[in-house]
């Protein structure tokens, strides 16, 4: 009893308030690098897993984006623009002769791009992680912490690319040829609807998510060969999280899971509160296999 | 090659030819050298029991399932194993026996799979949807609700009204009154006239003998996937020996 009062006179409340904001910061970032890998997954089946490597790509093109122009926010959309033809180009190379094939080839294709990209970028650029540096560089208190402004554009412009990104698929013209093919891919076929190109545009789309993750990333973690691996990961258990293909579970699972490993670091190292994600996802595929955030079957 | 009869009346404007058509799922032959041809405008009737190859024989004029042998033509062109959005683009439309709505997309977003084709003018855009919900009110009424929420004769409208977006040449119709009430069944049919009167040819695949002999032109009677039978519409009636024959009614 005393342990249990003790914990709510204790709660340390605004660490509880910094840990949300940065759950939030985090969530969105790894929603923006998780809507990628879902849209591919919904509409191709596809599961990718060279989408870190593009993210980590991104962040690259960045890199030598910024260092020749200086700008950053000309890095981002080059970066975005040039991993998302190069993830168009990937795809047609590597994926289209499989459709119709056994999933695990596609999934040893992915694998098999994932490692030429890793160990291209290790090849290129060595293992010594290169810097973006922020476009903002002011900083506000919040409590007795320094919080610094470029983390809450992160934020901004993670949901405002997920924002632009939705509304693309509900209004925009191939958004509803990209919703209708994830939905029945012989009907769009039967509609006129040039499913191959669908799904050389989505995963293009998805690419270029991933990229700009990586140049909006770039800045708190430094750029490395093997930067993409941890998001992917943790990409991929949102997916799951959220019900494979459905883009709005991803982005609330990004959120849950972030705000649930961010307050767990409260009481555990930040290496320990990763065990949460994993929980959460043991949970969820033994209670809810098809995801927490989609309507129950009927 | 199947035993087909002398024609009757074979059109003179040919729209679509088959010829000659073999069709496998894994190592199942389902069709065996099915023929047929569909005038300019015309309603082609093609009934047979179930399992007969009637929707497979659709299902590879369309292009979704490769035919080992045989050829398809649409105006003397040859579309064989041309994709399935491909032969779309090229005046062929396809209404599937199950609808296949696309379940979470509105009615309005249906329609705009098929309208939103390169060179339509926003004008021919809403002329289209302007006689689609002449014909079909209550998909007016529920251009903003989801596909998979509207009742299963809505949906067949929808799955109608959809094709008819593409400004066809000719639908493939597939049991497009299986399970649909009798007030359905006679706007279903209401539909095919006009289609008919608006010049569209269509390949009609129904259980519904009546209706089929009244809708249609000529029909073929498939069995054991060949045509075995071609005779036109009005030197058939319900209970002849022919129809007897090969459906049993």
């Amino acid at each position: 009893m005393a342990a249990i009062l003790s914990f709510f006179t204790d709660f340390p409340i605004e660490l509880f308030l910094i840990q949300t904001l940065n759950g939030i910061v985090t969530g969105m970032i790894l929603a923006l690098i998780a809507s990628g890998l879902t849209l591919i997954f919904g509409i191709m089946d596809v599961v990718n897993f060279a989408h870190g490597e593009l993210f980590m790509l991104g962040a690259y093109v960045g890199v030598l984006v910024l260092s020749t122009t200086g700008s950053f926010w000309l890095a981002l959309i080059l970066a975005t623009m040039l991993v998302g033809i190069f993830g168009g180009a990937m795809q047609i190379v590597t994926l289209r002769p499989l459709i119709g094939r056994d999933p695990l080839t596609t999934i040893l294709a992915t694998f098999g791009m994932s490692l030429i990209l890793q160990n291209y970028a290790l090849w290129q650029f060595g293992p010594v992680a290169r810097k973006i540096n922020e476009p903002i560089t002011g900083s506000f208190s919040l409590f007795y912490l320094t919080y610094p402004y470029y983390r809450l554009l992160i934020a901004a412009l993670s949901a405002a690319i997920i924002g632009g990104f939705w509304l693309f698929l509900k209004h925009g013209k191939y958004g509803i040829w990209i919703r209708a093919t994830t939905q029945d891919r012989v009907m769009a076929q039967a509609m006129g609807i040039p499913v191959p190109w669908v799904y050389t545009a989505a995963f293009a789309i998805g690419a270029g998510m991933a990229a700009a993750s990586g140049v909006l990333f770039g800045p708190l973690v430094g750029v490395n060969h093997t930067m993409g691996l941890d998001w992917v990961l943790k990409a991929f258990i949102v997916v799951v999280i959220g019900g494979m293909g459905n883009l709005g579970g991803s982005i609330a699972a990004a959120i849950l899971i972030s705000l649930l490993e961010a307050y767990a670091s409260i009481w555990v190292s930040p290496a320990q509160a990763v065990i949460v994600s994993f929980i959460v996802l043991i949970v969820t595929l033994l209670v809810r296999p098809t995801g927490l955030f989609v309507a129950t079957p009927k | 090659m199947s035993a087909q009869p002398a024609s009757p009346d074979k059109p003179a404007d040919p729209l679509v030819t088959v010829e000659d058509l073999h069709t496998f799922y894994g190592k199942s032959h389902i069709l065996h050298g099915v023929s047929l041809t569909i005038g300019r405008g015309e309603v082609v009737g093609l009934l047979g029991r179930n399992g007969v190859g009637k929707s497979t024989t659709l299902k590879t004029i369309m292009g979704l399932v490769n035919p080992r042998q045989g050829k398809i033509m649409l105006e003397s062109n040859p579309v064989t194993r041309l994709p399935a959005h491909k032969i779309a683009q090229l005046g062929i439309a396809y209404v599937p026996e199950d609808r296949r709505v696309f379940r979470l997309l509105t009615v309005m977003e249906n329609l705009r799979t098929g309208l939103d084709r390169p060179g339509v003018t926003d004008a021919r855009k809403q002329e289209l949807l302007d006689k689609v919900f002449t014909y079909f009110p209550r998909l007016g009424e529920r251009r903003n609700q989801a596909g998979g929420t509207l009742s299963g004769g809505e949906q067949q409208m929808l799955a109608i009204a959809r094709a008819m977006m593409l400004e066809p040449k000719i639908i493939l119709l597939d049991e497009p009154t299986e399970g649909l009430m009798p007030r359905m069944v006679t706007q279903i049919h209401q539909i095919i006239d006009a289609l008919h009167s608006e010049g569209v040819a269509i390949l009609l695949v129904e259980q519904n003998v009546p209706l089929t002999l009244e809708a249609s032109q000529r029909v073929y009677i498939m069995e054991k996937g060949a045509i075995r039978h071609h005779a036109l519409s009005s030197d058939l009636k319900v209970g002849d020996a022919v129809i007897k024959q090969y459906l049993g009614v």
